[in-house]
């Protein structure tokens, strides 16, 4: 498991956490426990959905991403930012200002993401009509849909869209332009995304679908954002034509947007993480008909609502929709042949499997029946774990005991207490009569 | 002891918001005691159909499944109306399901015929105004 297959985005600060329940209740696929008092994540289990940084009142969950200090480290840096971008800035009718600004911010060059989106757009529309036997596709542009569907949902594997995500297919082509460029070898060329979302960190790092991942640096939104800000005034004086991507590209930044970019109406668009698993749990029962291609985003409103972004996903949505009327419906761009596709496949991951085999497996699991049957079914997160039942499977894999739970807890506590105060009551009942025999007096009860 | 495991459930009748719990249950467990995918896939469509069959004509029933290291077997039980031609009902694209019902997206005449597509053993047995059992199993 060090081959980074299992690699995440997210860091606990270990001072910063209270060990309270928020994280634990919140994560989709069970991956966080409170022990001594402090939050612990199973790697296996994480997807890099982010919502734990999103809940966690102490802000004891971090997410992980390269300082823009990292710029120093390369003879020439190039921008990819991502298509949500755009939708921070207040009133922004022209692309080509945040792009100017992101050259006057120091980048040498700057490639949005979205014209790498429309590539991709246009070669999923051909995928999609070509692989009917493959309906409906599911899309793999974010990488926590991806994880998700290698730990919980294998029967869909078949079902996934081989198609690089944009940024992946953008930091490509920025690298060899780069290198065409300015005849730099490729070490000295920094490829930057300006990422809404730290579930790029790992899959641009520790790359699933591709061999190799040609991002070198990921930037926090919320980092370049302010840095940005000084600049966007002159910018939008006088803005270089620096814009490669139109309506298609741009509309990538919202949920329904890559859908869009299919032109067909056979397809659905789910946010949210919950809502993501419900559509995953209803297409595994076959319960669609008719479709052609599911678009799915981890974050609320699509990649807007990314934990790196800053504006209110929501608003950021109204802003990519205005800023649309400016723009063409997509650039046209020279589609890359050797590029676009994965060339690794994903694998099924059985990591929530109890036992090593079958017979242990159900062994193990009437166990957890059983346990679950004795605790109290509040779910109440006490004993560090999500709810009775994640208790009794921790207990079953030896992971926890019946005692950290609260209840059980108090029962047994109140049952000793029960044992001393009958102890009590004999070595009074005993006190008594030895007095009773010294002083000749009454006798007890 | 056996190498069992013995898992029952109530489905509720006339409630579609809750048709599918028992199917999603029983994937979740399913996956956690590494049965394999393929299988996994089979025993959630057969028991989604029988599910959304007993919300839709019986007002609900029982299901008891039992999971062993070779197969899932699954009993799903009911006391609604009973069907009176049983190779009509297994028709493909036969249905006696209501307009209200069809046209929430159900009642499209594959459940019976998915149940028996997707298990390895299936059968059924029914009794005009007594109910209807289905018996089915998927092998690994």
């Amino acid at each position: 498991m060090s081959n980074g297959k299992f690699e995440n985005s997210v860091r606990l600060d270990r001072d910063a956490c209270k060990g309270c329940t928020n994280c634990i209740k919140r994560c989709p696929t069970g991956a966080i426990r409170v022990r001594d008092g402090k939050a612990v994540i199973t790697k296996e289990y994480c997807i890099d959905c982010g919502q734990c940084i999103r809940v966690c009142p102490h802000h004891a969950k971090i997410a992980t991403y390269d300082p823009v200090e990292h710029m120093k480290n390369y003879e020439y840096t190039v921008a990819l930012p991502a298509p949500s971008l755009y939708g921070q800035f207040n009133n922004l009718d022209d692309t080509n200002i945040v792009l100017t600004a992101l050259r006057k911010m120091g980048f040498d060059a700057v490639h949005e993401v979205g014209a790498a989106a429309e590539i991709i757009s246009h070669i999923s529309r051909d995928y999609v009509d070509a692989h009917p036997e493959q309906w409906p596709l599911i899309s793999t542009a974010c990488p926590s849909v991806v994880k998700l569907i290698r730990v919980r949902f294998p029967n869909l594997i078949p079902q996934l869209l081989p198609l690089e995500a944009p940024v992946e297919l953008a930091a490509t082509m920025a690298r060899r332009k780069a290198m065409e460029d300015t005849g730099l070898p490729s070490e000295k060329i920094g490829i930057f995304f300006i990422s809404p979302c730290p579930a790029k960190v790992s899959s641009c790092k520790y790359p699933l679908t591709v061999d190799h991942c040609d991002v070198d640096e990921i930037l926090a939104m919320k980092d370049v954002y302010p840095l940005l800000l000084p600049y966007m005034p002159e910018s939008a004086e006088q803005p270089e034509e620096l814009a490669e991507a139109g309506r298609i590209g741009i509309g990538w930044g919202n949920s329904g947007g890559e859908a869009g970019g299919l032109l067909t109406d056979d397809y659905l668009a789910a946010d949210g993480i919950e809502n993501v698993i419900k559509v995953l749990e209803d297409l595994e029962d076959q319960k669609f008909t008719n479709l052609k291609f599911i678009e799915l985003n981890a974050c609320m409103g699509g990649c807007v609502g990314g934990v790196l972004a800053v504006e209110n996903p929501y608003v950021a949505r109204v802003k990519l929709k205005r800023l649309n009327k400016y723009l063409p419906v997509a650039k046209n761009h020279e589609v890359p042949e050797d590029l676009g596709f994965w060339n690794r496949e994903i694998e099924y991951e059985p990591v929530f499997k109890l036992g090593s085999t079958l017979k242990e497996s159900i062994a193990m699991m009437r166990k957890v029946d059983e346990l679950t049957e004795r605790f109290p079914g509040m779910d109440c997160g006490s004993c560090g774990a999500p709810s009775c039942r994640a208790l009794a499977e921790d207990i079953v894999r030896g992971i926890a005991k019946e005692s950290d739970c609260i209840y059980i807890l108090k029962e047994y506590i109140q049952h000793i207490s029960d044992e001393m105060s009958f102890l009590d009551v004999r070595k009074n009942r005993k006190e008594n009569k030895n007095d009773d025999q010294g002083t000749g007096g009454q006798g007890d009860l | 002891m056996s190498d069992a495991i013995v898992l029952k459930y109530d489905v509720p009748g006339d409630d579609f918001t809750r048709a599918g719990e028992a199917s999603s249950d029983i994937k979740q467990k399913l996956r956690k005691m590494g049965i394999p995918p393929e299988a996994i896939r089979k025993v959630a469509i057969s028991m989604y159909e029988g599910e959304i069959n007993m919300v839709i004509h019986a007002h609900g029933g029982q299901i008891t499944v039992e999971i062993t290291p070779e197969d899932v077997d699954m009993l799903l039980e009911d006391h609604g109306p009973g069907i009176a031609d049983i190779e009509q009902a297994m028709q493909a694209g036969f249905s006696t399901a209501p307009e209200d019902v069809r046209g929430l997206g159900f009642g499209a005449g594959m459940g019976l015929p998915n149940m028996k597509k997707y298990s390895d053993e299936f059968s059924i047995e029914s009794e005009v105004g007594v109910g209807t059992t289905v018996h089915m199993k998927v092998r690994f």
